[in-house]
């Protein structure tokens, strides 16, 4: 058991038999497909990988992948999960959660497992709306989102998850949207860090919320993508464009680049280690700004589950496991 | 006038002799403390006993108030000992309002030890007293020793230069000093036990010491003789005769501690503690998180629901998941346990019981969540329950609630109570080898016939399965399972089908559990006390003693709440009456009359203390009347 040597498999061998119960042209079958041609890129092997989800469209994920899987109840996959890595730290564990499961009803669990630092994958599908309820607006749709709940427009500000996870102490934040073709690469870095890793999706509901990111996603707007590199400089619209820093008002700016001298034109080189930048990133508002995508941030530090089980070994050694002793300490005495 | 008192506990025992003394004071003053190692002095001097502490919710409430008083009960003799007594012989009264909420308990010409240093104009007007109690004639049916304890313990202490504040708070062991004496007790265990909690500062350790000695000598030595004064009564009370061998104390939480340890250990699977801090259920936390190399590893989680959801995930990854807590944190694990019992993975979860509804009365004792752990779910979600009776009993009940849970892949609920779980007992250390092993199996290879993740054994219990074991890949969650594969399937007739495994298995662990026995009276005749939890030591006393007068009457205590022993129904079926006394509005009452279709009838007490004996006494005799 746990035998950790690579096998070679293929996405077809991370396919169920069971058949995939999401709408059709459901952003969720793209990101389905990302994350089966992911496994065999990462060397993973299916029985060492488990896949918890929590309630909500994006937490059916497990019963597709032919993984061990764990479809939770709603908002507690990132607890249970913390019981299977610390039960067995040897298991590649994936948490796949939504807008509402991660951020509204398991909003605390998700900012204890970034704070703890587990090592593990979540994969937050963002469609700013409750889908399997048919369509109530979520902890991060826009103000103003019609749904059968707000009628006349919610009146909320919406939570920005990477926002939340960097806030909450997270090591890796990363954003990519569900046919992104880059999304591979960024579940292979995910998978990479050790901790941790937090990579928002964002997903089109076709059914009850259709096109909300067409600002970024649409071909003819993907000029407003910006996709981070490290160590390259934070361009977008095909090269045209770039962030740099606003040092009197301590603030990003997007500035024109000409003729691709984008040194000239100050724009900032993207350092995935810089934290400071990262917060900058997650709330820069779209529209204004371009939407950042790819890694925004990757600092690894060590994580939950070693620190626990090396307390748990240096405290245990060289102890004796004896049972008859233990319950005979304390406060004792001996009637003849 | 001079008063000669004496201890008159003629009455709270038919013929054996036994003691119990309350001490009271400030929640700040170490009573827990003093009652504590008044009670390792029992156990040494080979006294049974049974212990009550009784303390608020407040860490420090403000001083001298009436309700920061903090009060530590003991009940100890040279028979046997079940309840930590209905009215104390003695009351140590530290301050006014120690006095004045404990006072009516005492018995009628029982023995007050007052420090008259505390009833100050200031303390006697935070106790609400409009005149100093000591000084009227308004607690004339008692005996009043009253004594400046304060300027006493001042006095003994001061050769080590403390301050005033550090110098009062040798105060509790003055008093303890007394108490020795008063009992005839060795002092030099309790000097001991000082050196060694102010190992560190040698000053507090003498004071501490010198305020001991001194009460002892106060005891010995004062005013004895001259007219007009109060002496003290001294006695020596007998050890109790006890079957031989290592005993020790033990509270509740502890013994569920090292139970959960010895359960997981005979089942051959490593623990997983997922727990939230809540009274009175932390210190299994506490003691649990002290036993990593018993193959312990404790998380304490960010709230009750992920305590209960990680050690799901736990049990699912191949350890054994267990958590515990009070009843608003088992409110909140009430989702999870219904996804633990639709994924049939083993889990245990311990609930001590305190007062409610809501926060209710946290530091107080109720067995009011019984509806909770046998019914408290959404759907038809079958749940084993196992209660224990007193501290050490926690000790097996914890291994039976693991050998339930690992054997049949389910659950189960532990119900212990603030009382259980605070309290201390002498506890005769089992012998673990005497304890049969049941390992668990894990499934580690396609069985013959292809592998059911939902496939059953003869037990209907489901396979258990590490993640990691190559060939078993399969999925699980809170969906309906289809019978066999545990795929998801809504299908009628499969939930129906479902829904009547999950109680089946649940049914059937009643094949699996001892018969229900009689453990006072005979099998049959006029009338039953029927009792579960902590008010077993009120109803053995009270039907022992009804028995001794001559009346039919019989106890049966009942362990396994859920499913209930296969005989019970017929036992109490062939006795005429059935009473059921329980710290709650009928809840167990309610179970047995829907179970059986018999006229049990309630004895209910929710006042946040445990049932006298007499109370129990009063209803046999009226229901015999």
């Amino acid at each position: 058991m746990n035998d950790m040597t690579p096998i070679k498999t293929s996405p077809k061998d991370w396919e169920t038999d069971q058949e995939v119960r999401w709408c059709p042209g459901c952003g969720d079958y793209a990101i389905l497909k990302a994350v089966q041609r992911t496994m065999p890129e990462i060397g993973g092997t299916p029985e060492n990988t488990v896949f918890v989800s929590g309630i909500g469209c994006s937490s059916r994920f497990p019963y597709y992948m032919e993984t061990y899987g764990f479809h939770t109840i709603h908002g507690r996959a990132p607890a249970v999960a913390t019981g299977v890595k610390l039960a067995n730290p040897d298991l590649d564990v994936w948490i796949i959660t939504g807008d509402g499961d991660a951020l509204s009803i398991g909003g605390n669990h998700t900012m204890h497992l970034l704070r703890r630092n587990l090592n593990c994958q979540v994969l937050l599908f963002n469609n700013e709306i409750y889908g399997l309820t048919k369509g109530q607006y979520s902890p991060t749709s826009r103000e103003g989102t019609r749904s059968p709940s707000t009628p006349f427009g919610s009146v909320d500000h919406p939570a920005r998850p990477c926002a939340f996870a960097l806030g909450a102490g997270a090591r890796f934040v990363a954003r990519a949207y569900d046919v992104s073709k880059q999304l591979v690469d960024v579940l292979k870095a995910a998978h990479r860090h050790k901790g941790t890793a937090f990579v928002e999706i964002f997903q089109n509901c076709i059914v009850y919320n259709a096109d909300v990111f067409a600002g970024f996603t649409e071909k003819a707007n993907q000029n407003h993508q910006l996709w981070l590199e490290d160590g390259k400089p934070m361009l977008f619209d095909a090269g045209t464009k770039g962030l740099a820093l606003d040092s009197d008002k301590l603030m990003l700016k997007v500035v024109d680049v000409v003729d691709g001298d984008w040194q000239a034109a100050g724009v900032l080189v993207h350092d995935i280690t810089n934290r400071t930048v990262a917060h900058m990133l997650v709330e820069m508002p779209f529209g204004p700004f371009p939407m950042a995508l790819g890694i925004l941030y990757d600092d690894p530090q060590p994580t939950f589950e070693e620190a626990v089980i090396a307390q748990n070994e240096q405290i245990a050694a060289g102890k004796k496991l004896d049972l008859q002793s233990l319950i005979s300490k304390g406060q004792t005495w001996t009637v003849d | 006038m001079a008063l000669a008192a004496t201890l008159d506990t003629s009455s709270s025992q038919s013929s054996s002799e036994a003691v119990v003394v309350r001490f009271a004071g400030d929640s700040g003053d170490g009573m827990q403390l003093t009652g504590g190692q008044f009670t390792l002095s029992s156990a040494l001097s080979g006294n049974d006993f049974a212990t009550f502490p009784d303390f608020p919710a407040e860490i420090r409430a403000p001083q001298g108030t009436l309700f920061g008083v903090s009060a530590f009960q003991i009940n100890f003799g040279s028979s046997e000992i079940e309840t930590a007594g209905d009215a104390p012989d003695v009351l140590v009264a530290m301050n006014p309002a120690a006095l004045k909420t404990n006072v009516g308990d005492l018995k009628p010409g029982g023995l007050i030890i007052a420090d008259s240093g505390e009833f100050t104009a200031r303390n006697l007007a935070k106790a609400e007293y409009s005149e100093n109690p000591l000084e009227n004639d308004s607690l004339g049916k008692w005996q009043l020793v009253a004594f400046n304890i304060s300027q006493l313990t001042m006095d003994a202490v001061k050769p080590f230069g403390l301050g005033n504040k550090e110098a009062l708070r040798c105060k509790n062991m003055w008093t303890l000093g007394l108490a020795l004496w008063m009992f005839d007790r060795d002092r030099q265990p309790i000097i001991e036990w000082l050196k060694d909690k102010f190992a560190k500062s040698s000053v507090l350790a003498d004071a501490n010491i010198a305020a001991l000695n001194a009460g002892h000598a106060y005891g010995e030595t004062a005013e004895i003789g001259q007219p007009g004064t109060v002496t003290l009564p001294q006695r020596h009370v007998n050890a109790a005769p006890a079957e031989s061998g290592l005993y020790r104390t033990i509270t509740g939480a502890d013994a569920a501690a090292y139970g959960l340890v010895a359960g997981c250990q005979l089942a051959g699977v490593d623990m997983f503690f997922g727990g939230y801090p809540i009274t009175p259920a932390s210190s299994i936390l506490h003691t649990l998180s002290r036993l990593k190399e018993y193959g312990v590893t404790t998380f304490q989680a960010e709230d009750e629901i992920a305590a209960i959801a990680s050690a799901i995930g736990a049990s699912y990854a191949g350890q054994l998941g267990i958590t515990s807590s009070s009843g608003p944190g088992i409110a909140l694990k009430t989702e999870a346990i219904g996804l633990a019992v639709m994924t049939e993975l083993p889990l245990v979860i311990v609930n001590s019981q305190r007062g409610g509804p809501s926060t209710g009365l946290p530091t107080k004792t109720e067995q009011s969540d019984l509806y909770q752990a046998v019914y408290g779910r959404n759907g038809d979600t079958p749940l084993p329950v196992i209660s224990a009776c007193s501290p050490s009993d926690v000790f097996d009940c914890a291994i039976e609630a693991v050998r339930i849970a690992t054997q049949f892949m389910t659950p189960v609920m532990l119900l212990t109570d603030g009382y259980i779980a605070n309290a201390a007992e002498p506890w005769k250390v089992p012998d673990m080898s005497t304890y049969a092993p049941f390992p668990v199996t894990f499934l580690d290879h396609v069985p013959e016939g292809g592998f059911k993740p939902y496939g059953r054994d003869a037990k209907l219990a489901r396979p258990w399965v590490k993640p990691g074991t190559p060939g078993l890949r399969h999925r699980i969650g809170g969906i309906e399972k289809q019978v066999d594969t545990g795929h998801i399937n809504y299908a009628p007739d499969n939930h129906q089908a479902m829904t009547d495994l999950r109680k089946a298995k649940v049914d059937g662990i009643a094949d699996h559990i001892p018969d229900q026995d009689v453990c006072l009276g005979g099998e049959g005749g006029k009338l039953v006390l029927v009792g579960w939890g902590s008010t077993y030591g009120p109803i053995h006393q009270a039907v022992r003693r009804a028995r001794a007068k001559g009346l039919d009457v019989s106890h049966v205590h009942v362990r396994h709440i859920w499913p209930l022993p296969k005989n019970l129904g017929d036992l109490l079926k062939s006795f005429d009456k059935v009473i059921v006394p329980e710290m709650n509005t009928g809840q167990f009452k309610t179970v047995l009359r829907d179970q059986y279709l018999i006229d049990a009838r309630p004895l209910n007490k929710v006042s946040g203390q445990p049932f006298r004996i007499a109370e129990i006494e009063a209803a046999i005799e009226e229901a015999l009347a």
